[in-house]
């Protein structure tokens, strides 16, 4: 442990050779300052010889400066960072450190342990291999030592290590350790957690940290130091099934194609079969670039460039995978939420996702509850603020491969950014997918759009009629169905009003009523298209952004957006329904061209202009659009 | 197969360094010569093997840099054919901003953080990569391994993004940018350990080798040229020395050493009783004063 001794005893050359063999584990530490925690990370550090002696001449004086320990050096000044911290004696972040023994390198993630800042721990948690949870052995078990193992569990930590500190101030008692083992051993198992490790220590006095103490005689287990030198890195089960995200695809010359990406999970050797997902086209390993050259084999935590025999498209965000055991790929999850922004989450706002290599558009639904990380009680809730934690169902625009997040934490987590502030918002996990998109996709294949169009002999699409109230939509689409329909031509009509006594009623005139109003016709109107159908929609539909929303639902040459132009002098003079008369009374409120605004189209793709025109006219200079585009042709598109 | 330490941290920062350069519009590499700049270059070369680097590199050169480290600089740049930037805050030079009038706090803010901003904005970088590490300095333990800038490159250390597993937020507005330190996880005697494996070459001055010196408050400073105002009755002595981290030659402290080798410069290294940044000049002039500086967009 003592590096002066070991390269005394043994030479450089020999220490080198033995530190390149050191492993790497990650951990975090969870407590409140109360609980001696900076003092135990100082202590590490100490005992690790890692403290060069300017180092230590500043910590002296800072101790005297601040007079924490009465004299004495406080280690916990070594590990609190940032001037406004020290000030308050607190840590506000997450800071990372390092320490190494002979067998490991540290990586120790300190947290603090104020309830306002969950945010901070399950940072801290999410790279951790392990954790250290400290207890004051004078106050057992806190409501803060259950919300910490809850969300080291949650986080998916393998090995949760029970420090009871401040052993001296119970005279090391063995009665007082034992219960707080069983009561954390109960808790733990509560949780499902089973690799519970119990350790009693005083990091300010250094007893059973780095070295065993003959205080603590009756106890014959490890250090707590020992235990972080020995406990087993389970994240990078090499035995698990591969998984890749592709980070970079890597294309110098039009020799050399390559899948850049850091393997998540399992390993990887030449002529293995992969599939690339969502896709699933699949082709075996052609060769394995890593760090220093080509490989045979490659395991997960390695970076690597994978070439494959075939040319398949895969890009950033794919993932390759065993082919024999592929991840699932689905849009819409189950998924357990940590917000982490002051600004709540709000349900059915559009965020970004990002997850591996992946980012994607996410709606997340109202929360199906929230838990209370210190009872566990799961609480009903209609949005989550910051800290919260909570299930909710989430909707992608886009399907992905994925892993549940306890298979992989990899390809399983997930963050959360605010489109406009670009701050990282909140976090989660993916706990299984509700629906399986492929599943469908499957099954469309059989009978789709072409086939059903094939089937009617025609090709569908869409005849979009805007304009004022009265201007003539209903009357002009009337006389188009009634050739059309003359013509042998499966069609139907969606007319304004009628949709708004049946599928459209509980919808009123407001301007988010109308977009809503505008949003469901579209819809109906992509699915008849689906089903093969020439369909006439004649709705006001005033707002530019919703006519193009339904056009972009559609392929081009399948949306005809017909601007039936009558001036509103011409509309309210003829007042067909005795509505402007009523607008104008003030008797309707929100009413188009009077108090709502009417956007015209800017380029519609038929002018009609019914002051220089008859309707049977109008309905003429359609059907010349629709054939000029091939929609009238006897055949399937 | 388990990984040792040194394959893990060389994985991750690889895997950062190809993060930045697929979601990032346009980024720059930072390059200031030293150890830690020399593993960062290694490992964004293996990143993008067999390709070419997808980024040009930027040196601020505050013109006091040892003379050494320029010539490494230009022979590696030509030998690979690195697009390389070099920028000099020209206002300061034509102030004759040097570390003798002005000290090293004005100097250091004019030639190096102005010089830096001027530099960032002129290629109008979203993102920056640089080689600093956290076990550095207190300050640096919390920094993020995606630093977010404001436009007015000024770090928050309140407003800093979570960052959760290796899933980075990129994501910067028009003027925005990020810093992003591919070796946050390395220590020094990784980047030293890093560098005997693989047989990276670094500036020769990281090697013992009789150096003309005088010494300062204590502190062995080199005279690299006669640019250096020399004190009456102050002499260069040649002594072996070597040194633990390079910058502006003035600034930079020397330390007595006979260690001519890499694995000498290691030994020594974990026998030494004084921490790396001693020998920065810089880090005297105030407690906290790194902190400052970096809110200030010091790298």
């Amino acid at each position: 442990m003592d590096h002066f001794e070991q390269i005394k005893a043994e030479g450089i050359e020999a220490y080198l050779k033995a530190h390149e063999h050191k492993e790497l584990l990650r951990f975090i530490t969870c407590g409140s300052v109360d609980d001696g925690k900076s003092t135990l990370i100082g202590r590490l550090l100490y005992e690790s010889k890692l403290i060069y002696e300017d180092q230590l001449a500043a910590l002296e004086a800072d101790s005297a400066r601040m007079g924490t320990q009465g004299g004495r050096l406080d280690l916990a000044l070594l590990v609190d960072g940032l001037a406004a911290e020290r000030e308050q004696g607190i840590t506000i972040d997450v800071a990372y450190r390092y320490f190494s023994t002979k067998a490991r390198k540290f990586i120790v993630a300190d947290t603090p342990g104020h309830e306002q800042y969950t945010r901070n721990m399950v940072t801290g948690a999410s790279t951790a291999d392990a954790a250290i949870i400290l207890l004051d052995a004078r106050k057992g078990i806190l409501t803060q030592t259950r919300r910490h193992t809850y969300i080291c569990s949650l986080l998916g930590i393998q090995h949760l290590v029970l420090a009871v500190n401040k052993m001296d101030l119970v005279d090391y008692s063995e009665e007082v350790f034992l219960k707080a083992q069983a009561d954390y051993r109960e808790l733990a198992a509560s949780l499902g957690n089973s690799q519970v490790t119990c350790i009693p220590v005083s990091a300010l006095e250094g007893d059973n940290v780095t070295k065993p103490s003959d205080k603590l005689s009756w106890y014959q287990g490890r250090t707590l130091l020992g235990e972080l030198e020995t406990l087993k890195i389970g994240e990078l089960d090499s035995k698990r099934t591969f998984r890749m995200p592709v980070q970079w695809v890597n294309r110098p010359s039009s020799d050399f194609r390559g899948f850049s990406g850091y393997i998540s999970r399992g390993s990887v050797g030449i002529g293995d079969k992969l599939a690339v997902l969502p896709a699933g086209t699949t082709s075996s390993v052609k060769s394995i670039l890593g760090p220093d050259g080509d490989l045979k084999t490659a395991v997960a935590g390695q970076s690597v460039t994978i070439c494959l025999n075939d040319e398949v498209d895969a890009s950033r965000g794919d993932i390759l995978a065993d082919a024999a055991d592929e991840p699932k790929v689905a849009d819409q999850f189950r998924a357990t939420i940590v917000w982490m922004h002051e600004e709540p989450m709000l349900p059915g706002r559009e965020y970004v996702l990002k997850i591996g290599a992946k980012s994607t558009a996410v709606s997340i639904a109202e929360p199906r509850h929230k838990v209370n990380v210190n009872t566990f009680e799961e609480l009903p809730a209609r949005t989550l603020e910051l800290n919260d934690i909570g299930v909710c169902n989430i909707n992608l625009d886009q399907p992905i491969a994925f892993d549940a997040y306890k298979e992989n934490r990899q390809t399983g987590g997930f963050i959360i950014i605010d489109r406009l502030t670009n701050d990282t918002v909140g976090a989660g996990m993916l706990d299984f997918a509700l629906w399986r998109s492929e599943n469908v996709q499957w099954q469309s294949l059989d009978v789709n759009k072409p086939a059903r169009a094939r089937a009617k002999g025609q090709k569908p699409c869409v005849v979009w009629f805007t304009g004022l109230s009265g201007s003539g939509k209903s009357t002009i689409a009337n006389v188009l169905e009634t050739k059309l329909h003359a013509a042998g031509r499966h069609t139907y009509l969606l007319d304004g009003d009628n949709v708004r006594h049946g599928l459209n009623k509980d919808l009123g005139f407001t301007d988010a009523d109308r977009v809503e109003n505008i949003r469901r016709v579209s819809e109906v109107a992509k699915l008849m298209t689906d089903a093969g159908l020439i369909v006439l929609v004649s709705f006001i539909s005033p707002f530019r952004s919703e006519r193009e929303m339904a056009r972009e639902a559609l392929d081009t040459q399948e949306f005809i957006e017909v601007y039936v132009d009558t001036p509103i002098a011409e509309t309210e003079r003829r007042d067909v329904k005795g509505l402007y008369a009523k607008a104008r009374a003030g008797e309707i409120k929100n009413f188009t061209g009077i108090d709502s605004p009417y956007e015209a189209p800017l380029s519609p793709d038929v002018h009609v202009k019914t002051m220089e025109c008859t309707v049977e006219d109008a309905a003429d200079q359609i059907m010349a659009e629709l054939k000029s585009r091939g929609r009238l042709d006897a055949r399937g598109s | 197969m388990s990984l040792t330490h040194l394959e893990r941290l060389e994985a991750e920062s690889i895997r950062i360094i190809r993060e930045v350069a697929a979601e990032c519009e346009n980024p720059v590499m930072l390059y200031s010569i030293g150890k830690d700049s020399a593993v960062m270059l290694h490992l964004a070369l293996k990143a993008f093997a067999p390709g070419k680097l997808p980024f040009p590199l930027l040196h601020v050169d505050t013109t006091w840099k040892f003379r050494e480290m320029i010539a490494f600089r230009d022979n590696l740049a030509k030998e690979h054919g690195f697009d390389l930037i070099v920028h000099t805050n020209q206002e300061g030079v034509a102030q004759g901003v040097n570390p003798f009038s002005h000290g090293s706090a004005v100097h250091t803010d004019i030639m190096k953080t102005q010089a830096l901003k001027q530099a960032l904005n002129k290629g109008q970088y979203d993102a920056a990569f640089g080689g600093a590490r956290r076990d550095e300095e207190k300050s640096r333990a919390k920094e993020r391994v995606f630093s977010f800038r404001s436009a007015q490159h000024r770090w928050d250390p309140k407003r800093q993004r979570p960052e959760l597993w290796s899933t980075f937020n990129t994501r910067t507005n028009k003027g925005e940018s990020l810093r992003v330190f591919p070796l946050s996880d390395w220590t020094e005697l990784d980047i030293w350990q890093y560098i005997h494996l693989k047989g990276i070459p670094v500036v020769p001055l990281y090697l013992a080798k009789e150096r003309p010196v005088v010494e300062r408050d204590g502190v062995l400073i080199m005279v690299d040229d006669d640019r250096m105002p020399l004190e009456p009755g102050e002499t260069p002595m040649m002594k072996s020395v070597r040194f633990r981290t390079l910058g502006c030659y003035p600034l930079t402290g020397a330390v007595e050493s006979e260690a001519t080798t890499l694995t000498q410069v290691i030994e020594e290294m974990l026998l030494t009783v004084n921490s790396e940044r001693e020998g920065r000049i810089i880090d005297f002039d105030s407690a906290a004063s790194m902190e400052k500086k970096k809110q200030e967009g010091y790298f």
